[in-house]
This record gives C-alpha cells, sequence and structure tokens, in this order.
C-alpha cells in the first residue's frame, strides 16, 4: 500500500490555531496581508485586510516561485533560499519558507518595514512550525487507522460526483 | 499531495497533464476552462513565453463538487513539453495525486511520446513513486489529423493495457473531459485506498 507521504489533513482546532497566529502576526507587522501556503500550492489560512485578491492563484504562484528558487538553490549548492523579499513600487512581499513545507507569506506595504517584518516573521515562523509539527503527526495517526474522509466514501460517491 | 481542510470543508488534489512539447497540454486545460462555469472555476494561469509555448506551467483550479459533505477541488497544472525544461518538470511533479499523460497521434511524434512518458517515469520514481501506484491516465490526442498513427500501435507503445486511455481531439473538446473525469476518480480512488 501506497504511503501517505506528505498529505496534509487540517482540522477545526488546527485552523484555529494558525489563525491565531497569523492574525497576530498581521498586527505586530503593521502587514496588510498574511497568507500561509502549503508547498504544494494550497492555501491554509489569510488574515488581513487584502479581501477581494484571488488567493488560489497567489498560492499556486508562490508555491512555483518557492520550487523554482528551491531549484536554483541547488544548483548552486545550497539546501534551499528560505527567505524571499519582492519590493514593489506601493507593495512589498517577504516570502519565508518555514520548515521546508510551509511558505509564509505577507504583503506590506510603507505603514511597515523590512526589518520589522523580518523581525516578526522569525517568531511567527517558528510558532507555525511547531503546529505544523503537531498537524503532520496527527495526520499520520488519523490516516494509518482510517480517520480521513476518504476513508468513508464509497465507489458510488465518487461516480455521484460524476453523474451531474 | 491532497490536502483536506476540515475547517472549510474541502478536500484538494494536484493533477498534472504531462506530454511531450506542442502534444496539447495547454489545450486540454483552456477547454477545460472555457467550458466550465464560472461559479466552479479559479482564474486559468499561463506562465508561457511570447510565443505562447509554457514556460513554467499552467495552472487551472477547479471544483468538481461534494462528496460527503467536502467539496472536492482540482489543482490542474500542465508542465513545459520541451526536452530541455526538465528542471521544471520536475518541480510541478511534486506532490502530485494524478497524472494525465497527453500522448500527440502524429506519427513523427512517436518517439517524443516514448522519451516524454520515459521521462514521466523516471521524474516519478525521482519522488519515490512509481508509474504503476500513480494513479494515471493516456490520452490519445490529435486524432482528427491525417498523419495520425493507428490507435492499436499507439497502445502497444504506451500503454500496455493497465491504464485507462481515451482518444482525443482537444481542440474542439472531444475527449477532454472523458479524460479529466478518469484522472479525478483514479486520484479519489486511490486516496479511498489509501485510507482504507
Amino acid at each position: 500500500m501506497r504511503k501517505h507521504d506528505g498529505q496534509l489533513v487540517m482540522y477545526d482546532e488546527d485552523y484555529r490555531l494558525i489563525s491565531a497566529v497569523t492574525q497576530r502576526l498581521v498586527r505586530d507587522a503593521n502587514a496588510k496581508g498574511i497568507f500561509v501556503v502549503d508547498r504544494n500550492g494550497q492555501l491554509i489560512a489569510e488574515a488581513g485586510e487584502m479581501r477581494g485578491l484571488d488567493t488560489t492563484s497567489l498560492a499556486s504562484l508562490t508555491a512555483g516561485c518557492i520550487a523554482a528558487t528551491g531549484g536554483l538553490a541547488k544548483l548552486v549548492g545550497e539546501d534551499d533560499f528560505p527567505v524571499h523579499f519582492h519590493q514593489g513600487q506601493r507593495d512589498n512581499l517577504h516570502i519565508t519558507l518555514v520548515s521546508h513545507r510551509i511558505i509564509l507569506v505577507v504583503v506590506f506595504d510603507d505603514r511597515s518595514s523590512l526589518g520589522l517584518v523580518r523581525l516578526r516573521v522569525k517568531k511567527a515562523g517558528a510558532e507555525l512550525a511547531k503546529i505544523f509539527e503537531e498537524i503532520q503527526k496527527k495526520t499520520e495517526q488519523e490516516t494509518a487507522k482510517g480517520g480521513t474522509p476518504f476513508a468513508e466514501i464509497t465507489d458510488d460517491d465518487i461516480d455521484n460526483l460524476f453523474s451531474v | 499531495m491532497s490536502f483536506i481542510n476540515y475547517s472549510s470543508r474541502e478536500i484538494n488534489c494536484k493533477i498534472v497533464y504531462y506530454g511531450p512539447g506542442l502534444c496539447g497540454k495547454t489545450t486540454n486545460l483552456q477547454w477545460i476552462y472555457s467550458k466550465t462555469n464560472p461559479e466552479l472555476k479559479g482564474k486559468m494561469i499561463s506562465l508561457a513565453t511570447e510565443t505562447e509555448r509554457t514556460l513554467f506551467f499552467d495552472f487551472l483550479p477547479l471544483a468538481l463538487g461534494e462528496i460527503r459533505g467536502f467539496k472536492t477541488r482540482f489543482h490542474l497544472y500542465t508542465v513545459p513539453g520541451q526536452v530541455f525544461y526538465d528542471a521544471s518538470r520536475k518541480l510541478i511533479l511534486k506532490g502530485v495525486d494524478g497524472v494525465v499523460f497527453v500522448a500527440d497521434s502524429q506519427i513523427e511524434r512517436m518517439e517524443a511520446n516514448v522519451e516524454s512518458l520515459e521521462n514521466l517515469r523516471l521524474n516519478l520514481a525521482e519522488q519515490g513513486h512509481s508509474m504503476d501506484e500513480t494513479p494515471c491516465v493516456i490520452q490519445y490526442n490529435k486524432r482528427d489529423l491525417p498523419n495520425a498513427a493507428p490507435l492499436d500501435e499507439m497502445k502497444k507503445l504506451l500503454n500496455a493495457g493497465v491504464l485507462p486511455d481515451f482518444e482525443a481531439c482537444a481542440t474542439d473538446g472531444k475527449g477532454v473531459f472523458e479524460t479529466l473525469k478518469a484522472v479525478a476518480r483514479s486520484v479519489l480512488r486511490d486516496l479511498k485506498q489509501m485510507s482504507g
């Protein structure tokens, strides 16, 4: 049987923990928006004032960006480039790879500064790393005992998805 | 790999369209995008060159409906088919839940098909997956062209008979949704099997 390598299962209580970290980071870093993205391009959580943004695209492109620079890093003998900074005319992006798995994206403007964002991201990144370590452990335990929604679905459920 | 979000009641999976250059991977996604209800799809992103060749990837998020109260979302990606973009292909394959191999039916592209399929096998193996255990379907595209190879020959060359396969003409949509449904079904069955 194939392993569940890399599968992520996030429960309500996990989301609340992640959300608490991101909401605090918005305030502490004076950021416009915070996004937590899985390295495979799935959006996990968001906070801040950037309503209406295409967050699905943001997640996929951020993951692509991290993947491409990760490839570059290996070319020059580095394991990864875990911190990226993109400077724009109004808004800036600070992207951090946390525990090789999660990407923390901070959008900020001139109400904040790179120094402040770096400082606050360091603390929030460490907190997120701990949370995701727990999520990973839990995912492995739950999938081992068949506790994911996949275990409950039947072939009929799958077929019904395509019959409409 | 899949992401199950109990908070938003969503199951997210990643499907990659693979195949040689100009075989019609992007055309598959464009057709799906053009024929899907706006509320079921997100924005399609194409990171392409000025001549519209895929440079890094195309991306299309798609919602297929609900299973047991969970919205099922599929993220469709294409890889750049040209041989020298192998580093990019490896990156995009990371975390894949299912693969559509799009073969070009033109006789003169048979070698490119075989080479690309072998490249897929190698790149999956590099990530610790074998093709046999990865949900995969094969699409024989461009069946409408006069220089299309006989189907039997293509099957013999590209599919030992175990994988679901479909004839297609992605420019007018023939076989596109059949292929997508088949791979989505294989992915969900695989995830169910792994959880059982």
